[in-house]
């Protein structure tokens, strides 16, 4: 009788069989990577804005502090978006005409508010609270990194749940003293022992039910 | 070419028992009628698949079946575009027809496996004319049955949640519910089931392919058949695979259906949480397995002229598993009335109150017609060998199991604990077009596959050969 | 809400007010009212008025958009560019992401209760009581909590209009102008038809433009006008007066036929003071106060009675006359045939009273006959209760009239041609004037009519001019609460829909363009003595210290009762009643969703109006118990004609036990024609002003009823007549109580039922969780729940909860996650009628947990039991197995995300749900998160008192109590160790955080035998 299949459909059928459990694999290992890619989670990318503001000018070249800005950031969820007034407070004085600054102006002759692309956006169904972690020693830099060293701000960090709960299941690990939560450059001295003496000292607790964020 | 009914031998065997003036009944009904040799059971067989011209009932039949594999896709747009609200349920009855379906389909899938590995365990060797049907009628049951749990969700489009994989929420799945079991129980029983029907097929794989005329289909079956040439290397290994295939789904026929008992037997319902659920629900599977069995065995019988090979014996053997399983069905039936009596608690008492003279009455009554006293017929072999009383029972028992799930599952959660929330529920429209659907979509398939894969395995048939038994004893001894 | 941000926000109001001075000069510059107010809108709040002119959102908005979730899943989690719109000057106090609280006043019926309006980024979001408002005592309503969708409501007139066709504002003023000028010269033909006015400064502007134009003319129409009550005080203390009861020193109060536990505008106070009464707790000596209800149709307050007597309306009276007969009050005549039900109750409750001389109260209903009012004024001087439990001040209104009277002739005047122009300021009397009077005929008699309504209705359709109305939160008044105590009313957002307030229609009319209602208010004050200083301390107060009416001396002789026209005797045949709606009033909150998804008292209907009939009256008509099972929820029901005077009218019957026989009772305020969508297409219901004529304001005998064979009507009741007769569903315990001498002797009787012994076991294969921290819990005390639903609008506007109207309603999938289960015990005719509210019992052994296969719902370490909205995958297991039922599903997309007007209205703290989740009571988690954030940053405990949920802010009995079982001092921790404190289906071991305190009445020994015959009879 004569054959219906050429020698190599042999090899062919052992391949794929076998294959097929490293293929399976593969694909799902491929989709792990990319729900933890920038493409998702936007870690890493520029936002173009109205104005180019430079935070590494600001913070880091002339040393304002978060809070001069971001005035709610230690009583409220919101960290807060400073008014244009607060631009005005120094930009009516200096660099009154520079050309980049004329959407600042117009927003403050005519009222319109200035319009600034969201960079750090957490899901409506995180109910996320600036003023606590703050107030528990964490540090800014701890979430959104350098910002003294961006020139256009871009979010350092994932800022997916599992990043979250790295965190809120081991605050040891990532608390700093109250005093260098605003401190840019602050790097820890042995955590490993700090840590813990000021998860006890702050009496941080590992918050990790549902209802902590999700409500 | 030649049919049983002109072969001689017949007439030769006969009329020497006549005169031996054994009575009838003593003369056992054969799993193969006589006057077959390898080449007629073969030709038989393969020719409903390659030779014979395909008869015009089974396009009517397709056509019926694509109908409702029509309605079922509508259907599904619509609950997905528009939400399970659709559906008939409400507070307090979350679960309506769509579990009901589940369950009444996981149940039917029983059957098969059953027949396939414990038969062949048991060494049940009158099991060989039907169990590659009934594991098709396994895999299609499970395959309908799938469809309900993947779409009963608010929003199916997370079922995936329900697997453990590594996720970037940092979470793992709810390991204590028994939902969470089912992913695992039902995935793992198609999976087997399938692995299991195929290994068998594919001896019949291999003869079609070398009876096949036309190239592409030599193709085709060249290609499933996984190039076997029934040397005898092949046929060792072909007997462990299966063997251990059967080992490996024995236990699963036990599993499957005590998981989905958990679905109820975890919760506090009363009416659902009772202990003896896993044995009741798998006996019950068993019984509606059957009974769905005999419902296609006995047409598919007629109308490919398969007396020959589904013989009276096969018929009135699965009739008395329908009797045996029928009765054990019963006694948990009255279980739940003793359990109602003797724990004394009033929500259970109030559920069977509720059950036998609540708005449900009527169902439960027709549950008690259609699984309590129909199977009963099976006492006498002359139902049981008939075959259109077979199947009367045989549909009685497939509506039974159906309003079996329904009184479990909504007649318990319409009135529960506290009265001021207790409702009512009503199937609507879309609830019945989901169920028409999924049994469209079964039927599909069931007729896709008598088409294009032998429906009786052939080598097996063969091995019920006197000519064969020879070679079955020596393979016993090794 | 620390009271320097009420008081500094001020500054902040009030620029807002000089600004709207400001700009309205510009705005007689053809300037229209809009743009402008755009513009000082977006230099003032800019992220309340972007999103509704230009759709975008800043993020507190985005959290409302619960679509995310479902977006989440399609577009596979990429996140939406957003904007952030920051403030160009962000004014003091105001600290993005925390409210602001302002004390304001909700005026209803012409009376103001003092509230608190939550205030996220100038968007008003939730309504509480100010504590400190004698009316409310920070108790608050459905109408309160209700009227946050009723401002943002899209339905509201947004645009004055001519003769239908949108015009404006000037145009408006300009027509006026040639009629005023004729006024001036003739005088006549000048009317104005308001509704009740307590504002002392809209009534001053009244009484300017009286003078002014002295032809001129005012009327006064209000469906619920309170007209009864007035003339029985009219006749009993010779004048017009204002009656206020304190259930404080009351041990003895009988109502005939009152509902003042929920009705009327001191009914949070009395619900409050009553209360304070029927607490029993342990170590408490005071003795339960007890209630006597003897009224027809079953309310609120009867079913909380230790004795309701259900008589025919007409009957009240001659109870009356028989008690004060036996107190041998001045010249009773019984009405000679009159036999009441049980013919000892008088007596009874004649002796009950004597011995509580000037500690007890008789107080007649709203809808009771003057005679009636009178007869109990008399009871009460009999009684010396006047000066002591009952107090007699001057009215509280501007102009106390009889408002038939008035408007019987206006409309004479109308059909008599005498009037030229006729201002309609707020109420809709074409849709609820007395039907034989027919308004709106007469109304179209005359030249120029003007309407000011917040909804274009049937009214405004027939009017010339219809100028939308502001909301009370979005303008500047005053007004006074039941005992005259003045609020001022100041707004919380700019007019959203361009509405302008009845005081700027008045200045209109006298000429005094100038006035905005801020500076109309203001100037009235300062008129009268205030300072910039006193002027912010009412504000931030949110009332007037000692505005309050001073209570006149008890009349020295008791009212001539024999002088009173008496309403005759009982005759035979149906007696009709008929009553405003529980939850929609008299119509005007007809297109409030959350009002119309409310479930009704004790009927438990939705989203409609019936005829409400006792069981032996229904018998009696052919529609028995056996139409339907009274177990199973069908929800529908049989239409019957009812027929009174020459009107008739199919109406659904409903049976509700416990309703007087040989009467029906009807609600009016449903039937709308026009006035938003919900009003008239969503919840329509039958129109029955037609029964009310002037002569039957409030029903009357010879009313006919015959069922209507096969025409079935669907019903969206949320509760069939569920009763807890172990004959019928098994000893189940679900509700305990005993009388007050039952409980003085046996204080464990709440533990002695069926199981108790299984109660609050500790039995577990696991060894028990530790809460070292807060463990939250919630005690009920079903004593005090008077089943007045003001907890379950509160959860509904704290927690965005979502209406679903009519049909889903009647497949049983409302979603509100706190419910009051209304059982009856005993003879249908008169039950035992009990209020059990249920929210989520947050178990400490939860069924629901285990069976979710995702996690969606856990254990907090606190206790709670949280449900995780956008981790939930649907499969509703956890439904099926919560024994409460109180998990509730969107089986749809119920939540509105795409209604712009609605998307400021929701709390911004909460999550809307989207389509295929569970949800369920939280114990508003978010209010506790709140304190414990707030608290940490302190590094304290949360203290007692801080964390208080919706429900129980509301409550204005106080029943329920929430707080930290771990803390021993707390409130909640006390009364969990109180003797009645039972946890619901407890032998199931859920251990539920959520307990209850059994139900105690306090019958009167006398009558226990006697209120059981007299049930046999009245049944």
């Amino acid at each position: 009788m004569a054959q219906i299949f050429h020698r190599s459909a042999n090899t062919l059928s052992r391949v794929t069989i076998f294959g097929a459990i490293f293929i399976a694999g593969f694909i799902l290992w491929v989709i792990g990577g990319i729900v933890r890619s920038p493409y998702f989670t936007n870690q890493g990318v520029q936002r173009e804005q109205a104005v180019p503001f430079s935070h590494q000018h600001h913070v880091g070249g002339l040393g304002i502090d978060c809070r001069y800005c971001h005035t709610s950031v230690e009583t409220s969820s919101f960290a807060g978006i400073p008014p244009t007034s607060t631009c005005m407070n120094c930009h009516s004085q200096i660099w009154t005409n520079a050309a980049v600054l004329e959407p600042v102006r117009q927003s403050f002759a005519s009222g319109q508010s200035l319009q600034w692309n969201r960079v750090h956006r957490v899901p409506d169904f995180v109910h996320f609270n600036h003023s606590i972690h703050v107030a528990k020693g964490i540090g800014c830099a701890s979430c959104h990194g350098r910002v003294d060293r961006m020139n256009l701000v871009y979010q350092a960090t994932p800022m997916t749940m599992e990043w979250c709960l790295s965190c809120h299941r081991n605050p040891e690990k990532f608390v700093r003293p109250r005093d260098q939560v605003f401190n840019m450059d602050y790097v820890p001295v042995n955590q490993k022992q700090l840590g813990p003496q000021l998860v006890k000292q702050y009496n941080i607790r590992k918050l990790t039910s549902c209802s902590t964020c999700h409500y | 070419m030649a049919t049983p009914k002109d072969t001689t031998p017949v007439q030769e065997i006969r009329p020497t028992t006549q005169e031996l003036r054994i009575p009838e009944r003593f003369i056992p009904t054969p799993t193969i009628e006589p006057g077959h040799n390898f080449a007629t059971i073969t030709d038989h067989i393969s020719s409903i698949v390659l030779r014979r011209k395909t008869p015009v009932g089974w396009f009517i039949g397709l056509l019926i079946a694509m109908g409702g594999v029509g309605l079922l896709s509508v259907s599904i747009s619509y609950l997905v575009g528009k939400g399970v609200g659709i559906w008939g349920i409400n507070h307090p009855v979350g679960w309506g027809m769509d579990i009901i379906n589940f369950v009444w389909w996981i149940g039917i899938g029983h059957a098969g496996t059953l027949i396939s590995a414990i038969l062949l365990l048991l060494r049940q060797d009158w099991r060989t004319s039907i169990n590659r049907f009934a594991e098709a009628m396994t895999l299609f049951a499970v395959a309908s049955a799938g469809l309900y749990p993947a779409l009963h969700t608010g929003r199916p489009w997370y079922d995936y949640w329900l697997f453990p994989y590594p996720n970037t929420m940092g979470l793992w799945p709810q390991f204590r519910s028994p939902l969470m079991w089912d992913v695992f129980a039902v995935s793992t029983y198609a999976t087997v089931s399938l692995l299991f029907w195929y290994v068998g097929l594919i001896p019949d794989l291999a003869t079609l392919r070398d009876r096949a005329r036309n190239l592409w289909i030599k193709r085709v079956y060249g290609m499933f058949a996984m190039g076997w040439r029934g040397s005898a290397r092949h046929w060792h290994r072909y007997e462990h695979a299966y063997l251990l295939l059967a080992g490996l789904s024995t236990p699963l026929v036990l599993s499957v259906h005590t998981i989905v008992s958990f679905d109820f037997a975890v919760a506090q319902i009363p009416g659902w949480h009772a202990t003896f659920f896993p044995p009741y629900f798998v006996a019950g599977a068993v019984f509606a397995g059957f009974a769905m069995v005999l419902t296609l065995a006995i047409p598919a019988r007629k109308f490919f002229r398969l007396e020959d090979f589904i013989t009276m014996k096969h018929l009135e053997n699965m009739g008395k598993i329908l009797l045996a399983t029928g009765l054990i069905v019963v006694y948990a039936y009255a279980m739940e009335w003793f359990y109602g009596w003797y724990s004394g608690n009033p929500f259970e008492i109030y559920m069977l109150k509720n059950r036998s003279t609540g708005p449900y009455m009527s169902m439960y009554a027709a549950l008690w017609i259609c699984n309590g006293l129909a199977p009963q017929l099976m006492w006498f072999k002359r139902f049981r060998t008939s075959t259109f009383w077979l199947f009367v029972v045989a549909m009685f028992v497939n509506v039974g199991m159906w309003l079996e799930r329904f009184v479990i599952i909504p007649a318990s959660l319409h009135r529960d604990f506290l009265p001021s929330s207790w409702g009512m529920y009503h199937g609507t429209f879309w609830d019945w077009s989901m169920f028409i659907g999924s049994i469209g979509l079964f039927f599909a398939l069931l007729f896709l596959f008598v088409r294009i894969l032998p429906m009786i395995s052939i080598f097996e048939m063969r091995t019920l050969l006197p000519e064969a038994q020879a070679h079955t004893e020596e393979e016993g001894a090794h | 809400m620390s009271d320097d941000n009420k008081l500094d926000f001020q500054q902040f109001r009030e620029r807002v007010g000089d600004l709207r001075g400001k700009e309205y000069w510009r705005s007689l510059e053809e300037l229209s009212r809009s743009e402008v107010f755009d513009e000082f809108f977006q230099s003032e709040f800019p992220q309340q008025a972007l999103p509704l002119e230009k759709g975008v959102d800043r993020r507190d908005f985005v959290k409302l958009m619960g679509a995310s979730v479902a977006m989440a899943g399609l577009t596979a989690c990429r996140a939406p560019n957003e904007t952030i719109i920051p403030y160009v000057n962000q004014p003091e106090n105001l600290i993005p992401g925390r409210p602001l609280f302002f004390a304001s006043a909700m005026p209803l019926g012409g009376y103001a209760t003092g509230v608190l309006v939550e205030s996220h980024m100038g968007r008003p979001t939730k309504i509480e009581g100010n504590p400190d408002h004698p009316s409310s005592l920070g108790a608050s309503n459905s109408f309160q909590q209700a009227s946050i969708l009723g401002l943002y409501d899209p339905d509201r007139s947004q645009v004055v209009r001519r003769a239908g066709e949108i015009s404006t504002w000037s145009e408006f003023v300009a027509a006026l102008q040639p009629l005023l000028s004729a006024a001036r010269t003739n005088g006549a033909g000048l009317r104005i038809l308001t509704q009740t006015i307590t504002s002392p400064s809209l009534g001053a502007q009244i009484q300017q433009m009286l003078t002014q134009y002295p032809g001129a003319r005012w009327h006064q129409w209000e469906p619920v006008s309170g007209d009864n009550a007035r003339e029985g005080a009219r006749v009993a203390f010779g004048g017009y007066a204002n009656v206020i009861y304190d259930f404080t020193k009351a041990n003895v109060v009988v109502s005939l036929g009152s509902d003042f536990l929920s009705e009327g505008p001191a009914h949070l106070r009395y619900a409050r003071d009553f209360s304070a009464r029927r607490r029993v707790r342990q170590g408490d000596a005071r003795p339960m106060n007890r209630l006597y209800a003897i009224e027809a149709s079953p309310t609120n307050t009867g079913s909380v009675a230790d004795h309701r007597f259900p008589v025919r309306p007409s009957e009240i009276e001659s109870w009356a006359r028989q008690v004060l007969a036996a107190l041998g009050g001045a010249a009773a005549v019984p009405a000679a045939d009159a036999t009441p039900a049980t013919p000892v109750a008088p007596q009874a409750m004649a002796r009950d009273l004597a011995a509580n001389r000037g500690a007890s109260i008789v107080i007649a209903g709203e809808d009771q006959p003057p005679a009636v009012h009178a007869l109990a004024h008399a009871l009460n001087s009999a009684l010396g209760n006047i000066g002591s439990t009952v107090l007699i001040t001057d009215p509280v209104e501007v102009a106390p009239v009889n408002q038939l009277e008035s408007i019987r002739q206006l409309v004479t005047d109308m059909n008599a041609g005498a009037v030229q122009t006729l201002v309609i300021l707020g109420g809709n009397p074409a849709f609820d004037a007395p039907a034989d009077f027919n308004f709106g005929g007469a109304y179209q008699k005359v030249p120029f009519r003007a309407h000011l309504s917040l909804y274009y209705d049937e009214t405004s359709m027939l009017s010339h001019w219809h100028i939308p109305e502001t909301h009370y939160l979005e303008t500047w008044g005053d007004g006074r609460g039941h005992d005259g105590t003045v609020s001022i009313i100041q707004p919380l957002i700019a007019p959203l829909y361009n509405g302008r307030a009845a005081s700027e229609v008045i200045g209109a009319l006298v000429g005094g363009l100038d006035a905005t209602p801020y500076q109309a208010v203001r100037n009235y004050w300062f008129g009268r003595g205030a300072t910039e200083a006193t002027w912010r301390q009412w504000l931030h107060d949110g009332l007037i210290n000692g505005s309050a009416l001073p209570a006149r001396g008890a009349t020295g002789a008791p009212p001539a009762v024999s002088t009173m026209d008496t309403v005759g005797a009982p005759q035979d045949g149906l007696e009709l009643i008929i009553r405003h709606d529980p939850t929609i009033y008299d119509g005007r909150f007809a297109n409030n969703a959350w009002l119309q998804e409310l479930p009704k008292p004790n009927t438990k209907i939705t989203w409609d109006n019936v005829m409400l009939m006792g069981p032996g009256t229904a018998e009696d008509l052919g529609f028995g118990g056996r139409e339907r099972d009274p177990l199973v929820n069908e929800r529908r029901t049989r239409m019957a004609e009812l027929q009174h005077g020459n009107v008739r009218m199919e109406l659904p019957v409903w049976v509700l036990p416990g309703h007087a026989e040989g009467a029906v009772t009807i609600f009016y305020g449903y039937g709308r024609r026009q006035g938003g969508e919900v009003a008239t297409v969503k919840g329509p219901g039958f129109d029955t002003y037609p029964f009310r004529r002037s002569t039957t304001m409030h029903g009357g005998p010879g009313a006919t009823v015959t069922m209507r064979s096969g025409s079935v009507y669907p019903i969206a009741c949320t509760q069939e007549h569920q009763s807890i007769d172990p004959k019928i569903v098994g000893d189940r315990n679900i509700v305990r109580a005993a009388t007050f001498a039952e409980y003085q002797t046996n204080p464990g009787f709440a533990h002695q039922g069926h199981h108790a012994e299984f109660e609050l076991s500790d039995a577990s294969m696991y060894p028990p969780f530790q809460y070292t921290g807060h463990a939250w819990a919630m005690a009920i005390d079903t004593t005090l729940c008077t089943g007045c639903n003001g907890c379950v609008a509160a959860c509904v506007a704290e927690n965005n909860i979502s209406v679903v109207g009519k049909e889903e309603v009647v497949r049983e999938r409302e979603m509100h996650w706190l419910r009051i289960d209304r059982y009856f015990k005993g003879d249908p005719g008169n039950p035992e009628i009990y209020h059990q509210p249920v929210p989520c019992m947050q178990c400490e052994n939860a069924p629901c947990e285990p069976v979710c296969p995702v996690a969606a719902t856990s254990h907090s370490e606190e206790g709670l039991n949280d449900m995780t909205y956008n981790r939930c995958v649907g499969t509703r297991y956890c439904s099926n197995n919560c024994p409460y039922k109180v998990r509730r599903f969107n089986f749809f997309h119920y939540a509105d995300y795409d209604t712009p007007a609605l998307k400021p209205m929701r709390n911004p703290d909460v999550t809307v749900r989207t389509r295929g989740v569970m949800e369920k009571c939280t114990y508003c988690v978010q209010r506790i998160n709140h304190a414990r954030i707030e608290a940490a940053k302190q590094d304290r405990r949360v203290r007692d008192g801080e964390v208080v949920t919706a429900c129980q802010q509301a409550c204005p009995t106080q029943a329920i109590v929430f707080g930290d079982m771990n803390d021993p001092g707390s409130g909640v921790a006390q009364l969990k160790k109180e003797p009645t404190n039972y946890a619901l289906l407890g032998e199931l071991n859920t251990r539920p955080r959520t307990t209850y305190l059994a139900t105690i009445r306090n019958p009167n020994p006398e009558l226990a035998a006697a209120a059981a015959a007299g049930k046999a009879e009245a049944h």
